[in-house]
């Protein structure tokens, strides 16, 4: 019975790994090529942009693509490009930062939570149920409506939401490993609880949770960018791509570049990341022998 | 149905009902336990300390935080939800005024969601590895990926600007005729049902090639049965199980979904109005709002999970 309300009641991440389709071989290229792209911008976007961040540069507002403004002016008259050069390091840096502290914090409590005593592993078990029984976007709402929004809050929330996912996955695999014999023959060997998490068992589930840590910093991108054009994330004068879509909404009726691209600017992040992710996990499934 | 199944229905109603409360205690920690004094906030900080005093008497704000929750969940289950400080209105009755726009528009894209999404993840199983296959997968996955934002304003983009079909707002009162209810409900059903149709067509998909690997349709097969009988009366009724339960968690993806959506199209729904409370840190709304998004998530997992229950005989019999 736990093992059946283990698999079907997360609606997470999980479930794209399952029996998905794969596509081609150099889609997974393509979706990697997109990923370090947009993390060079990220890096070193700010040193890039051709203006500053929040000068008005034109008088025209919502102007179309021109060689002066290569995507053009958003409401105020501010140069675009600049400014997704500038808040894409928000959307991938806070995003990023979230993502690893979620699947590092997931998978440590999943190691712990296999190599202690049963009562802490159900206390764990069951504290990371109750909080992946919240959608991300309602607690995400919830934690602003309290504390107010900021990006020391926006990262809490992303860990808070998507470290039960990564707990989940980690723990499972962690079972799965416990029960080899090499564990066991450490356990006989007298070796301490840590040796045999950090060194026994976690050397052997580190791709798979890498591929998770991938898959969530997609969700996590989804996550705080809609919270962005919410108006509930980053805050003025700091600009995610999610906010520069909100800020750029009056736009719409004139089919504006300034709302078009920072909404393309994210798709092209997740799904460059879905793409490598997918084609990274296909490649497993078909070393390790599954479908 | 046999006792089993019951015992194992009650057990799964038994956790639905145990983790709905603990949602309620994350919910209400988080919204009015932690973030400080309520009454110095409401109050100020130029309000003197004998006016904080009484005001914290008023709210009940000197009684530890157990009893307040305890108080707040009977309140809750008794339909008194508070009163909201930015409308001066009972939380219930602007509840009430949304909640049926909201269930429209969910009702809606379910309606259209469901066939297409079933059409797309059978017919993908049934050419599975061809050139329609690799299509709808990079199709359904690119959806899948993108924020709800983006579909929403490229559809604005097309359908409205360019096209000038549709109007780019919605407006759910003075609906006459179903014309002018298409033209109102196409938009937020359309962009809500791209991610939930990506999503329900994956899954299904699964199912019905989890079927079609077994043994029984290789039997089949061999007999020399036609592939689309093989798929319709072999894999489909086994795998009705696993689509239901994949269609229940499709459309728990609706109530992210739904938040962006009635923004981005003004629509006056539940959603809007807890986007709204948020914004003007409107505590009783939030917690109601919050706590009917969380039951209705709940729910659909449950059915979900009962779905699957009934579905294998195995669990059933075991």
């Amino acid at each position: 019975m736990n093992d059946l309300m283990a698999k079907s009641a997360p609606a997470g991440p999980e479930l794209a790994l399952g029996k998905v389709a794969h596509g081609p071989s150099w889609l997974g290229l393509v979706g990697a090529a997109m990923c370090v792209i947009w993390l060079l911008v990220a890096i070193f976007g700010p040193w890039l942009a051709p203006h500053p961040v929040g000068e008005v540069v034109s008088d025209n507002v919502f102007d179309s693509l021109s060689a002066a403004y290569p995507l053009g002016t958003d409401y105020l008259g501010r140069d675009m490009l600049s400014r997704i050069l500038v808040g894409a390091r928000f959307t991938v840096g806070l995003a990023l930062i979230s993502a690893v502290l979620a699947s590092t914090l997931g998978t440590g409590c999943a190691l712990l939570s296999v190599v202690s005593p049963k009562w802490l592993d159900e206390v764990i078990s069951r504290l990371m149920d109750a909080f992946i029984s919240i959608p991300s976007k309602m607690l995400a709402l919830i934690m602003v409506s309290a504390f107010g929004s900021s990006v020391l809050l926006l990262i809490c929330t992303a860990v808070l939401s998507f470290t039960p996912g990564a707990f989940r996955i980690a723990r499972s695999m962690a079972v799965n490993i416990e029960a080899l014999e090499y564990v066991q023959v450490a356990r006989t060997r007298g070796e301490r609880r840590l040796y045999i998490a950090c060194v026994e068992i976690l050397p052997n589930m580190l791709n798979p949770v890498l591929t998770d840590l991938g898959l969530r910093f997609g969700f996590i991108v989804l996550l705080l960018s809609g919270m962005s054009f919410l108006g509930l994330g980053v805050q003025p004068p700091d600009a995610d791509l999610g906010s520069l879509v909100r800020e750029n909404i009056g736009g719409l009726n004139q089919g504006a570049p300034a709302i078009v691209i920072p909404a393309l600017a994210i798709g092209t992040l997740t799904i460059g990341v879905n793409l490598f992710i997918d084609r990274l996990s296909s490649r497993r499934s078909r070393r390790t022998g599954g479908h | 149905m046999n006792s089993n199944t019951l015992w194992l229905i009650g057990r799964r109603l038994g956790a639905a009902i145990v983790t709905l409360l603990i949602v309620s205690m994350v919910v209400f920690a988080i919204t009015a336990v932690l973030p400080g004094d309520a009454a110095q906030q409401a109050l100020g900080q130029f309000a003197t300390p004998e006016q904080v005093a009484a005001l914290r008497l008023k709210l009940g704000l000197d009684q530890p935080g157990v009893v307040r929750y305890l108080h707040w969940l009977m309140n809750l289950l008794s339909g008194d939800m508070g009163q909201s400080v930015s409308n001066a209105l009972p939380v219930s009755e602007l509840m009430a005024g949304r909640v049926p726009n909201t269930l429209m528009l969910a009702a809606v894209t379910a309606l259209v969601s469901v066939p297409v999404a079933l059409i797309i993840g059978i017919g993908s199983a049934m050419g599975r590895g061809g050139r329609m296959d690799s299509v709808l997968s990079f199709i359904t996955l690119a959806l899948v990926a993108v924020p709800e934002f983006l579909v929403a304003t490229l559809a604005v983009l097309i359908f409205a600007v360019n096209l000038g079909w549709l109007s780019a707002l919605s407006y759910a009162s003075d609906i006459t005729s179903p014309w002018q209810f298409m033209r109102t409900y196409a938009l937020p059903v359309m962009t809500l049902c791209c991610v939930i149709v990506a999503q329900m067509a994956r899954m299904t998909r699964a199912a019905v090639i989890d079927q079609l690997d077994s043994a029984y349709v290789e039997m089949a097969r061999l007999k020399g049965v036609s592939p689309v009988r093989i798929v319709l009366r072999h894999a489909l009724p086994n795998a009705i199980g696993p689509i239901a339960n994949a269609i229940a968690l499709s459309l728990s993806y609706l109530l992210g979904g739904v938040v962006i959506v009635e923004t981005i199209f003004n629509y006056p729904g539940i959603a809007s109005l807890m986007v709204d409370a948020v914004t003007n840190r409107d505590m009783a709304l939030v917690q109601a709002c919050t706590m009917l998004f969380c039951t209705a998530y709940l729910g659909l997992v449950l059915i979900a999970d009962l779905c699957a229950i009934l579905s294998n005989p195995r669990l059933r019999n075991q």
